[in-house]
């Protein structure tokens, strides 16, 4: 994702989660929300079965 | 002195509980200037706890296999009496807490006594031992040295053998690697094995605790003191004692040993190298296991780790994010804004891991990976080069512990003494043979291959 896009989103998840993000803080929000999404899309490209249960398993 | 030393001098009239507490507590005073592992110290609670010992034994009652050892806690345990800090300058506004961690009141019914409480990274998000608010505590071997984080005064502390024994968490790798960096045995047990009951938590779905010390046998003795289940934790298992102790001097020569492949063998300085090489050659490992898309179990404890922490830290993040480390401010709030699906994606795979790991141990017993992939780094130091690449520190130091913790595993982090600095190897059992893990390191303490080296710093 771009910067600038990588920012409208910031911005409305901020918004959202009524989670204040000042502009000093940004760059480093920035550059860690990058290495997350780069991490996550990692496991978002592992193709898993529809039936997989999540490893949490609730026991009533 | 080692905890069993202690605990058979006391309990034999050699040695009073409250000698040994005074001798702790001197040993804190004179190094912990500088070393700065300590972030409490409770001496008049010790005092009293270990005149209370002296005076069971006095009276001829039976003392417990800990009697007199001092031990420390990181402070995000609860101690009576204390807020828990977790490393944070926020949680000091806290109520003091009215009752101990499960753990405490384990290793002090066992005898055990405690003298305070331990430095560490910010909320345990860390790796490196460093602290914003109370600064580093430091590697007893190089006090110009990382201690390793986030139990970096629990490594600092038993490292520069101020106590023989002291517990800290492990969600990543917060227990295996300060013992990396500090030269000493450390235990994250199989998650869910010891209770996590009044400890401030960072990641519901990895948050381990265990202990530290100076030798196996001290880390046995204090893991079977702590052992059993605990309704005040919903991840506690139900199962019963296992001691390990007993079954610490069984031989190894039945079990099948080999080293983790791939990722495990790879982003090493030499001296990981060197270390993982020493121990595999000692056990005559000589089989190689690859342990399958370890690098993107590596990715799903991460997203996994900043969502949850994100989770756990929402409220504090809207009305006092200014009194965070800027650093962990910063990556708790990037891990507000990951989509849900992908973690629930992370924690699909997480299933898929811990089935090829169910499959590995059906032809192997235990598993060798190096626990860090260097020694400790300098305080404050941002990158390092490996293999003519710049990398940073911080987000390279668990880059080997994170897959296994993601999948609950127990590991002994065992110390390589090289010189000028120790590091740490992981043995790594099949989950709830904590027994097999102890027993492999305890082997090869027995040939010299592993031991705590005295502090060379102090």
């Amino acid at each position: 994702m771009a910067a600038e896009a990588l920012d409208d989103y910031i911005d409305a998840v901020s918004k959202a989660l009524a989670l204040p993000v000042e502009e000093a803080w940004r760059p480093a929000v920035r550059a860690n929300l990058e290495v997350s999404l780069r991490l996550a899309r990692l496991v978002d490209e592992f193709a898993l079965p529809d039936e997989t249960e999540p490893a949490p398993v609730f026991t009533a | 002195m080692n905890a069993v030393d202690i605990a058979k001098a006391v309990a034999g009239g050699k040695m009073s509980a409250l000698d040994a507490t005074e001798a702790a507590l001197a040993r804190i005073k004179q190094h912990d200037g500088i070393l700065n592992s300590f972030t409490e110290i409770t001496a008049d609670r010790a005092r009293a706890k270990a005149r209370v010992i002296d005076a069971d034994i006095a009276a001829g009652k039976e003392v417990g296999p800990l009697a007199g050892v001092p031990f420390a806690v990181k402070n995000l345990f609860d101690v009576a009496g204390l807020p828990t800090r977790a490393g944070s300058k926020i949680n000091r506004d806290l109520a003091p807490a009215k009752r101990d961690a499960t753990l405490i009141e384990r290793m002090e019914a066992a005898g055990a006594v405690l003298v305070g409480a331990l430095n560490m990274g910010e909320y345990a998000y860390d790796f490196t031992g460093e602290n914003v608010h109370d600064g580093p505590s430091r590697n007893p071997h190089d006090t110009t040295r990382m201690s390793g984080g986030s139990s970096g005064g629990s490594g600092s502390a038993v490292g520069g053998a101020l106590v023989p024994i002291a517990l800290g968490s492990d969600t990543n790798g917060s227990i295996r690697v300060p013992s990396s960096f500090c030269g000493i045995f450390g235990l994250k047990p199989t998650y869910g094995r010891l209770s996590r009951a009044r400890s401030f938590p960072f990641v519901a779905s990895f948050d381990h605790l265990g202990p530290f010390a100076r030798s196996v046998t001290d880390l046995a003795l204090a893991y079977d003191a702590m052992q059993g289940p605990d309704a005040d934790d919903a991840a506690c298992t139900t199962r019963g004692l296992e001691p390990t102790l007993p079954l610490l001097a069984n031989p190894v020569s039945d079990l099948r040993i080999a080293t983790a492949g791939g990722y495990f063998q790879n982003n090493l300085f030499p001296e990981a190298v060197e270390a993982v090489s020493r121990v595999a050659k000692a056990l005559g490992a000589t089989r190689v296991v690859d342990v399958p898309e370890a690098a993107r179990a590596r990715a799903a404890a991460y997203v996994i780790s900043t969502t949850e922490g994100a989770s756990l830290h929402l409220d504090r993040l809207r009305k006092r994010p200014n009194d965070f480390d800027p650093a962990v401010r910063d990556r708790l709030i990037a891990g507000a804004m990951v989509p849900a699906p992908l973690v629930d994606r992370a924690q699909k795979f997480r299933r898929w891991y811990r089935a090829q790991f169910a499959e590995i141990f059906k032809s192997v017993d235990v598993l060798i990976a190096p626990a860090t992939p260097c020694t400790a780094p300098k305080l404050g130091q941002v990158n390092f080069k490996l293999d003519g690449v710049e990398l940073p520190v911080r987000a390279n130091i668990g880059i080997h512990t994170q897959p296994i913790s993601f999948v609950g595993l127990p590991v002994v982090a065992v110390p390589v003494p090289l010189e000028p600095l120790p590091i740490g190897v992981q043995i790594i059992a099949a989950p709830w043979r904590e027994d097999i893990a102890l027993r492999v390191a305890h082997a090869l303490e027995k040939m010299d291959v592993v031991a705590a080296p005295a502090p060379r710093g102090l």
